[in-house]
């Protein structure tokens, strides 16, 4: 008989993970044959999706220069996934190099390899918690280290939240983040929709789900009604490239492929 | 190549190549890098010399900026092969430029190719190392737990078991081995099911348990008993959880143990304290009680019972002489023999003090309770030897033996009490049996004698009072004080009932101090009611209260607590008390006599007091016997009529005041104030009656003859035969 265990977490390397599925599709190689077999599936359902992260990549990287710009200067990132280019610490130091960065994510692999390349930076670090799990995250030595609550923080939740069913109640739990938020703090946000791409969608959550990483995608409204108690920065809920683009050349003539809403909030 | 040609051509790149390769750049950012690609291009393009290395930089740094998408390999080289050659223009002295940018593409490629091998390596190293990593701060983390709760296990305070689902032990912590006994080895040779049963397990221990392993229930908690390996008892709360698989199904149990043995030690001390005498370890009242509820609760059928009531004689003395200790010394060793007498067959019990009980159930009669009585009185009155005293000592025992059917716990045990007392009184050392047949009020004087006491205390006297009324004009000038007693059971009794029982235990003591209090408080409240005209009190002194040496004082200090002028006081006295040569009554009534307390001679004409020594005695009054009052309605009355006149005079001529008891008719008072007697008391004039209900006559302040019997409602004498 064994005697009780406390198990080895998410450490199955057969089972595909979403960080290191995401890490595929911007052609990195930080995954494993079971990862990439589910992102080839998935490309293969959906040929655009590589642009879509593509996309939201850039997004996050708008969004982060955009916070700089407000005077943020530090960041917890929630879901921040395999390390790779274009990280928020990288686009936020080089806008103001004192910014500090808390990363945070379930996946011990991508924790791991985020803490390697970290290793360097003293202004940040990777805290391995669940998003629900908000005592684990700002209680840790890391963010204390990193964090300064007295003062307005940029949480990002970029293509996290679509990983939260229903019944885990992702409004409250935003709402629980708001409510640590000091004013003048911002909540960025991106996430998977059905609105554009419906004929996409149920075969893509369909995959995820069997892959073991159940996607719930949702509408505009509902992804608005997420940010309550937010004041939605202009232009609001729009699909990702429309989100304050560098340039018009960068917006694609069908936005609507990039199946994917970003928004952000402000904390008044 | 002019330099707008050169941007043209970067511009047309990166409108093939965007959005195959991710980078995180935006497009006017990645024209621009782009450009100088190109420019490096055109240069490697135009060399005189061709050099491989700067086409395949060119490839290399194209994956280094993250180009690593086919698609943008494909397109690039695509592009440059087929507009290049074209826009080169003038190229230099034996330079093909159309060769030339195939030898471009082709290192382009290999450097291209060369440096995404590595960065894939790279990565995939970079991550199998960051899996290695996170799979080893698991492990530590698990070890870390592991220990953690080894830890728990090893130091915990509470038995901790863990066994598979066919009850099989497979671990045991420290405080479990040390709660049962066992080693760690031994106890994996036990089974929950086979090995750990107490014959005291409810059903539903194991039912519970059942349902448990097959995972119907996830935990249950109860208090239950194991034996110990050297088969002591062990109490414990028990709670045991099932753990289950991933999937979900049973996989083992753990048992977390508490030792509650010393509560329930302590449980079961109060609940033997509860019901046994803490001295003689004998059960106590409550437990003969409840005992003889049970007999009595179950069917009666033809069952009989008996009971034994002893009462040591003599203990107060003993008590009192030798110290409470060996006072409890003789009490253990009387409880040891009467054990012995009984065995387990018969319930033994103390009831308080020196008085034991013991119950015999399903008697064959009679004889059988006899017999342990006799039995009883022979094992006590062997001497006992306490330190240096030897002690004989006896006991009364009062025996019943009846049909359950017949009696009840309470009668049962009074029944013993009543038997026990007439053991006594029929001097003592011996056992009596309860006969229904003898005379009840035998019994009964027995039961009031040993009660009159505590009923005192218990307030059940109360004093009437019967007014004295001046023959001449029938004002009332005082009452004598009767006592009375409310027994519980048997209704008021009059003093006739008692007084005589109260001189014979000596309680008169007590009780005629009480009516002596009790009658001063109340001529104190007629004092203030009526001022002078207040109603002196007579109060009656029993023969054996003269020979209270504190009797003089008591009076004395009764009169100053209620502020009483001594002549309010009438003491009446029985030619008894002064009958013999003591000179003791005397004395006292001298000292009466001095205080300035009135004494009255009462009953006077029924004893054999020699008239003319009346005159030594320090007396204010005389009251005729009502045995007089008799005689004058006899039909001859005349010489009745003759000594009452010269008892009148020879006490007149002793200057002393003469009341005529029992007037109940008009033609008898008529006599007594004829022959010149002062005083008249009768029902003619009142019956003894309440306070309250002197107070009402005297208010009325009219002649009290001619009253009827009914304008003052009383209480009932109870009449009832004792």
């Amino acid at each position: 008989m064994e005697k009780p265990s406390w198990g080895l977490g998410d450490l199955d390397i057969e089972q595909p993970s979403p960080a290191r599925v995401y890490d595929c599709y911007l052609g990195g190689c930080h995954n494993f044959v079971a990862d990439r077999r589910v992102a080839r599936r998935a490309v293969d359902l959906w040929p655009e999706l590589p642009l879509i992260m593509q996309a939201n990549r850039a997004f996050l990287r708008r969004s982060v220069r955009y916070l700089v710009r407000q005077g943020i200067t530090q960041f917890l990132d929630i879901g921040s996934g395999i390390p790779t280019e274009g990280n928020v610490h990288e686009v936020a130091q080089v806008a103001s190099p004192l910014s500090r960065v808390l990363y945070v994510d379930i996946d011990p692999v991508a924790v791991a390899h985020s803490r390697a390349l970290l290793a360097r930076n003293p202004l940040a670090d990777i805290v391995q918690a669940d998003l629900r799990d908000m005592e684990a995250i700002f209680d840790n030595p890391r963010a204390r280290r990193l964090l300064d609550l007295d003062q307005p923080i940029g949480v990002l939740m970029v293509a996290m939240l679509h990983f939260v069913p229903d019944e885990a109640d992702p409004a409250h739990i935003v709402a629980q983040y708001r409510k640590t938020m000091v004013p003048g703090s911002y909540l960025v946000v991106s996430h998977a929709s059905h609105e554009g791409r419906p004929d996409q969608a149920g075969p893509h959550t369909e995959l995820y789900r069997r892959a073991g990483a159940p996607l719930r995608m949702r509408s505009r409204l509902e992804i608005e009604a997420l940010l309550d108690g937010f004041d939605l920065v202009p232009p609001g809920v729009v699909f990702l490239p429309l989100w304050r683009p560098d340039s018009p050349a960068d917006v694609d003539d069908h936005p609507e492929r990039f199946t994917g809403f970003a928004v952000m909030g402000r904390r008044e | 190549m002019t330099y707008g040609e050169q941007e043209e051509f970067a511009r047309r790149w990166a409108e093939a190549i965007v959005g195959t390769s991710y980078v995180p750049i935006g497009r006017r950012v990645l024209t621009k890098h782009l450009l100088g690609l190109t420019r490096r291009l055109v240069e490697a393009a135009l060399a005189v010399e061709f050099v491989p290395a700067l086409g395949r930089q060119i490839g290399v740094d194209m994956v280094a900026a993250h180009f690593t998408g086919t698609e943008t390999l494909r397109e690039t080289l695509a592009l440059i092969a087929e507009e290049l050659p074209g826009l080169l223009g003038s190229a230099p002295p034996g330079v093909d430029a159309a060769g030339r940018v195939a030898q471009l593409v082709a290192s382009m490629a290999a450097g291209y190719a060369g440096a995404l091998r590595e960065r894939s390596l790279d990565e995939q190293d970079a991550i199998y190392r960051a899996g290695l990593r996170a799979r080893r701060q698991a492990e530590q983390a698990l070890a870390a737990s592991e220990a953690k709760f080894r830890a728990m296990f090893t130091e915990a305070a509470i038995g901790i078991g863990i066994a598979d689902l066919d009850g099989n032990i497979t671990d045991a912590n420290p405080e479990l081995q040390r709660m049962f006994g066992y080693t760690l080895e031994e106890f994996t040779q036990l089974n929950v099911v086979r090995s750990m049963i107490h014959p005291d397990d409810a059903p539903s221990v194991w039912e519970t348990y059942g349902e448990l392993v097959r995972g119907e229930r996830d935990h249950f908690r109860m208090e239950k008993r194991y034996y110990r390996s050297d088969g002591s008892e062990i109490w414990t709360q028990l709670t045991v959880s099932l753990v289950r698989d991933e999937a979900g199904a049973p996989a083992y149990q753990v048992a977390l143990l508490q030792d509650i043995s010393e509560r329930h030690r302590l449980q079961e001390k109060l609940e033997y304290q509860a019901y046994h005498d803490p001295l003689t370890a004998l059960a106590n009242r409550q437990m003969v009680t409840e005992r003889l509820g049970k007999i009595f609760a179950a069917p009666a059928g033809q069952r009989r019972v008996g009971l034994c009531f002893l009462d040591l004689d003599g203990f107060k003395v003993v008590n009192d002489s030798l110290g409470h200790d060996v006072g409890d010394q003789l009490l253990k060793t009387v409880a040891s023999r009467l054990t012995r007498c009984c065995g387990e067959e018969h319930l033994v019990g103390r009831m308080g003090g020196d008085e034991f009980v013991i119950v015999v159930e399903d008697t064959g009669g009679k004889a059988d309770v006899a017999a342990l009585a006799d039995e009883v009185l022979a094992a006590v009155v062997e001497p006992v030897r306490v330190g240096d005293h030897e002690l004989s000592v006896t006991t009364s025992i009062g025996v019943v033996e009846q049909a359950v059917a017949e009696t009840n716990p309470e009668d049962l045990l009074q029944a013993a009490d009543i038997t026990m007392y007439q053991a006594k009184h029929n001097g003592k050392a011996r056992c009596v049996m309860y006969d229904r047949n003898r005379n009840d009020s035998e019994v009964r004087r027995f039961t009031l004698s040993a009660t009159m006491l505590a009923a005192v205390e218990r307030g059940e006297f109360f004093v009437e009072y019967q007014p004295l009324a001046a023959l001449a004009d029938r004002a009332l000038l005082g009452v004598e004080a009767l006592v009375r007693w409310r027994h519980p059971r048997f209704g008021v009794l009059g003093p006739e009932r008692f007084v005589g029982l109260a001189a014979e235990s000596g309680s008169i003591v007590q009780l005629g101090h009480w009516v002596l209090a009790r009658a001063c408080q109340q001529a104190r409240v007629w004092r203030d009611a009526f001022g002078d005209a207040a109603p002196f009190v007579s109060v009656n002194l029993a023969p054996r209260q003269l020979h209270e040496p504190t009797l003089v004082t008591d009076i004395g200090k009764i009169l100053d607590d209620n502020q009483l002028h001594p002549s309010s006081l009438h003491l009446e006295l029985t030619e008894q008390a002064l009958i013999g040569d003591e000179t003791g009554p005397l004395t006292v009534l001298t000292k009466l006599h001095r205080l300035g307390v009135r004494i009255a001679l009462d009953d006077f004409g029924t004893g054999y007091w020699n008239l003319p020594d009346l005159r030594r005695l320090p007396l204010h009054e005389l009251k005729l016997a009502g045995s007089f009052a008799v005689g004058l309605q006899s039909p001859c009355p005349v010489v009745d009529q003759r000594i009452v006149a010269a008892l009148v005079d020879l006490a007149h001529a002793l200057e002393l005041t003469v009341t005529a008891e029992g007037i109940e008719t008009p033609a008898q008072l008529e006599h007594f104030r004829e022959v010149g007697c002062d005083v008249g008391q009768g029902s003619l004039f009142a019956p003894p009656s309440a306070a309250e209900q002197i107070d009402a006559l005297f208010r009325a302040a009219s002649p009290l003859c001619g009253i009827r019997r009914e304008d003052i409602s009383r209480e009932d004498i109870s009449r009832e035969a004792l």
